[in-house]
């Protein structure tokens, strides 16, 4: 089996923990059932909230009865627009918590019940009266542009959303004109839930002090904080964000959404702890999904195989209201200019308001989708040139020390190294050669590996404490669902001070009380970001521990050094203290200042926010790869097995091994999903699977042979040298597989999911016209 | 009309009243207080997920879907029961070691699942494990490290303390 690292970056200085094979630092209270989840949480007194949700994708409300309701015994408190004033969510404002006047989808809220348990609570939502006049809605965003559409928001008299995500790099047209060949394609991608283990939801309660208290698995609690206090109408301070472990997130929980403000609602009015966490049912119904595209993309190159122009043209639903979602825009214009050297860029986008469910972020925050368009694309002029996918590839890849059209300044990249990787490992011979109705497949990415500037702040604070005995906690503004930041920061502050890795506590999720500020975890920033925030706390620390113990040794802190937990003099051996001692004698020895070692650090990577022309460096550092795939087709039921994948990552220096196989495993294995087997199937607005079928997700049955790859060097601007790259393994895995379908059986699948039938109509059409 | 029951718990007896609709994965959860196993994916929203996975006279079986009052008289393990006084279970160890856990929603299930198959078969091939864990989803791990884990386990198992 596969598992191993290969070619990780030789580490020259002498490195005692990074890039070890060390447990998660959360995994001693998973293996045994003790980590408390949000499902685990219940408070005495606490009452249980649900949700009446439209059943009309668009309607006006006429009138809303809920005296029944509220009668029914255990029934606490019923909420609708009318009885409590909140404000509008959302990036424009557009997404009132409790519907009023309209729903413009059937996940529209119209009211909440809090009751003394969930089956009241349920009950409840039957005997609430509304009164609706359904009005014509509209599912397809092309349509919805059209004039006479019926309109998602009528004072705006229009469905297309006003944000504009366009960039533009030279004469596109002229380019493509002058170009030798030119190949275009429609791609699209569809709705994929992110669908982890523990649902959304939410625990509120109002304390003695007024201050809202709300305990949730969101991923950007300091952003849920100030989002819920607006919503509220409260000042921020008055409002505290804790977090308990969690099940997973992959991008979904980056929003704070009708539900979040409408459970703090019932807690401030009920005056008692109020809970929602979504059933499966309604987590699939009601999360948002991973934003679809239709994406119209046009490659122009020289008869030698150079790129010269890339137009990309965007159709983005949005739903009825603006989500993270739609903001996947802006990944996917860094990848329309980064992703290989071309000259010349067209990248237009058009967002539309429809009656379809609004979505969010979700791993990769839109690059597996544009990935898939541009690398499809890509493949299909490597064909029409007649030249080798990987020699095309090569010659267009990124390289170090330059600067894209939109202004990423690339540092270190080491995609050339990936893509040779990827084709030694995976047996590459050259096109048609994999065997019977088996192909080989590539493509590669471009990524941010530096954080990622969407909003004012990348920043993230880190506070490293020591206490008596030499026990160091550090508290990182950072989010862990299962990323593996616990880790990173573990080994980083270990590391940096000097100490046994088991002296070091993380203190992550928890409390935005004790807590410093972070932007939320998301775009494989966290240990790029986190890990910097606390590698400088803890160099602080180390520095105050040195200025403490030159005293004690009689030596200046620049001759001293701190390893394996040993205070020295570097010129006197003899001169030494176990680090911990010297804590000791820094507090509290007769005579001594009464030193108690503590600092923080707030890291804001060196990148800079898009001008009004989109341009911008956005990320302190990049990341690169470039997976391949071996797949084999069955030609009679058009079933696409995956044998065999590569994944190789430019992710500078790997410091924590066990994560990055980790996170290349379960990306891989979800870009499988998205590539062959997944889809929320959503028709008149309302999703279908979870109710009505199963939604269908990767199983260990559909793991094939994976082979993680680590290429490059460390990175100067990331802790020890390390660059993101959690989202990576998914990004470039749905067109390398459709790139291996092509290779292996000669059709080309634009559409995703590359379902059985969808492969199996297309083969039926190519033999029809033989 | 409530039932009363009792059955071997992670080895004590317990007895409980239960209603006949009520799921064992509830009982344990709600009225026992045991939160380790876990619901997820599932509960007749979609296929088995087998984070409820709990051990059932030796067999591996979903809690969520099967009627408390069944397990009358039987002997159940949870994830609570899995390591003893010594120390952890060798799967526990191993699923540490290897990195086999990331959010960990679905680690206790995994865990029943692969006890369930060691117990009848110290010695599972790669198959005979992807076929034991067929009935469990994980949304991180891609199940790679999953399966390193349990052969890790079964290798030590089968050659206890002191073998290389
Ligand atoms: S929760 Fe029981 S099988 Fe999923
Ligand atoms: S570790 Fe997250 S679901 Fe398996």
């Amino acid at each position: 089996m596969s598992g191993q690292v290969t070619g990780v970056v030789e580490v020259k200085e002498e490195l005692k923990h990074i890039s070890k094979e060390v447990p998660k630092y959360d995994s001693p209270e998973k293996v045994v059932g003790e980590a408390r989840y949000l499902a685990d949480v219940d408070m005495p007194g606490m009452l249980h909230a649900k949700i009446l949700r439209s059943p009309y994708p668009h309607a006006r409300i006429l009138s809303i009865d809920t005296s029944k309701a509220e009668r029914i015994p255990g029934v606490v408190a019923v909420i609708t627009a009318r009885d409590v004033k909140l404000n509008p969510i959302g990036f424009m404002k557009d997404n009132p918590p409790l519907k009023s006047n309209k729903v413009r989808s059937v996940r529209d809220e119209v009211a909440a019940v809090a009751a003394v348990d969930p089956e009241i609570a349920m009950e409840a939502l039957d005997d609430i009266e509304v009164e609706y006049d359904p009005l014509p809605a509209v599912f397809d965003p092309l349509k919805a542009l059209k004039p006479g559409a019926p309109l998602i928001h009528d004072e705006f008299g229009t469905n297309s959303v006003n944000l504009d995500f366009g960039f533009e790099a030279g004469d596109v047209e002229a380019a493509l004109k002058a170009a030798d060949v030119v190949v275009e394609g429609t791609y699209r991608t569809q709705y994929v839930a992110a669908n982890p283990g523990d649902t959304m939801g939410a625990l509120a309660w109002m304390d003695a002090h007024g201050v809202m208290n709300v305990m949730t698995n969101t991923q950007a609690p300091f952003l849920y904080q100030r989002w819920l206090a607006e919503a509220l109408g409260l000042p921020g301070y008055r409002v505290r964000v804790v977090q308990p472990y969690i099940g997973g997130a992959f991008g979904r929980s980056l929003d704070v959404l009708p539900f979040d403000v409408i459970v703090a609602a019932l807690a401030m009015k009920t005056r008692r702890p109020v809970k929602l966490q979504f059933t499966r049912a309604e987590e699939l119904q009601n999360a948002p999904p991973k934003q679809p595209i239709i994406a119209m993309v046009k490659h122009g190159a020289t008869k030698d195989g150079k790129l010269v122009a890339r137009s990309v043209d965007l159709v983005i639903d949005s739903g009825p209201y603006v989500s993270w979602g739609v903001f996947d825009a802006r990944v996917m214009q860094y990848t329309a200019t980064g992703l290989y050297q071309v000259p010349f860029v067209n990248f237009k986008t058009k967002v539309v308001y429809t009656n379809n469910p609004y979505c969010g972020a979700q791993r990769s925050a839109g690059n597996s989708q544009i990935t898939f368009a541009l690398e499809s694309n890509l493949e299909e002029l490597a064909e029409e040139l007649g030249m080798d996918p990987v020699e095309f590839r090569l010659k267009n890849a990124n390289k170090p020390g330059t600067v894209t059209s939109q202004g990423a300044k690339i540092t270190t990249c080491a995609m050339e190294e990936a893509l040779r990787e990827a084709a030694e490992r995976i047996g590459w011979r050259g096109r048609r050669s994999a065997g019977p109705d088996r192909g080989i497949g590539f493509a590669c990415y471009f990524h941010v590996g530096g954080g990622a500037r969407i909003y004012r702040s990348d920043g993230c604070g880190a506070a490293v404490k020591i206490d008596d005995f030499g026990g160091v906690t550090v508290i990182v503004g950072g989010t862990e669902y299962g990323n593996g930041l616990d880790t990173s920061v573990q080994l980083i502050v270990a590391e940096e001070l000097g100490i046994p890795l088991d002296r070091v506590k993380v203190y992550i999720n928890g409390d935005t009380n004790i807590r410093l500020w972070d932007v939320g975890t998301h775009a494989s920033r966290g240990t790029f970001v986190c890990g910097n925030a606390a590698l400088h706390a803890a160099r602080e620390a180390r520095r105050q521990l040195l200025q403490g113990a030159a005293e004690f040794l009689d030596e200046s802190s620049d001759d001293l050094d701190l390893k394996d937990g040993m205070i020295y003099s570097k010129k006197n051996y003899e001169k030494r203290m176990a680090y911990d001692k010297m804590i000791r004698r820094m507090h509290f020895f007769k005579g001594a200042k009464g030193t108690v070692v503590s600092t923080s650090y707030f890291y804001e990577p060196p990148s800079e926010e898009q001008d009004k022309h989109g341009y911008g460096n956005i990320s302190a550092a990049y990341g690169f790869g470039c997976q391949s795939a071996l797949v084999e087709v069955d030609r009679e039921t058009g079933k696409v097995k995956v044998l065999k994948v590569v994944s190789a990552h430019d992710a500078g220096r790997v410091i924590n091994p066990n994560g990055f196989k980790g996170q290349v495993h379960g990306g891989v294995m979800m870009g499988i999903g998205l590539a062959l087997i997944e889809e929320l199937k959503v028709s008149g607005g309302r999703v279908l699977n979870g109710v009505f079928e199963e939604y269908k997700m990767p199983r260990v049955v559909d793991v094939p042979e994976i082979i993680p790859v680590s290429v490059g060097e460390p990175d100067p601007a990331g802790p020890f040298g390390a660059k993101g790259m959690a989202e990576s393994p998914i990004i470039p895995m749905a067109p390398a597989i459709a790139n291996a379908i092509a290779d292996a059986v000669g059709v080309r699948l634009r559409e995703l999911p590359m379902s059985p039938e969808r492969v199996w109509r297309a083969l039926r059409a190519i033999s029809s016209t033989r | 009309m409530s039932t009363r029951i009792s059955f071997i718990l992670n080895g004590s007896r317990v007895t409980v009243d239960v209603e006949p609709w009520e799921s064992l994965l509830d009982v344990i959860r709600k009225k026992l207080g045991l939160k380790g196993t876990k619901l997820a994916f599932c509960r007749g929203a979609c296929g088995g997920c087998g984070a409820c996975t709990v051990i059932i006279d030796g067999r591996a079986v979903y809690s969520s879907i099967l009627p408390a009052y069944k397990v009358d008289g039987r002997n159940v393990i949870t994830i609570e029961g899995l390591a003893s006084p010594e120390g952890l279970h060798p799967l526990q160890e191993a699923f540490v070691e290897a990195g086999a856990i990331q959010c960990g929603f679905c680690t206790s299930g995994m865990l029943m699942s692969a006890k369930a198959l060691l117990d009848e078969n110290p010695d599972p091939s790669d198959d005979e494990i992807k076929d034991a864990l067929r009935g469990n989803l994980c949304r991180c791990t891609g199940y790679v490290k999953i399966i390193e884990a349990i052969k890790l386990a079964s290798k030590r198992m089968r050659r206890p303390a002191g073998g290389g």
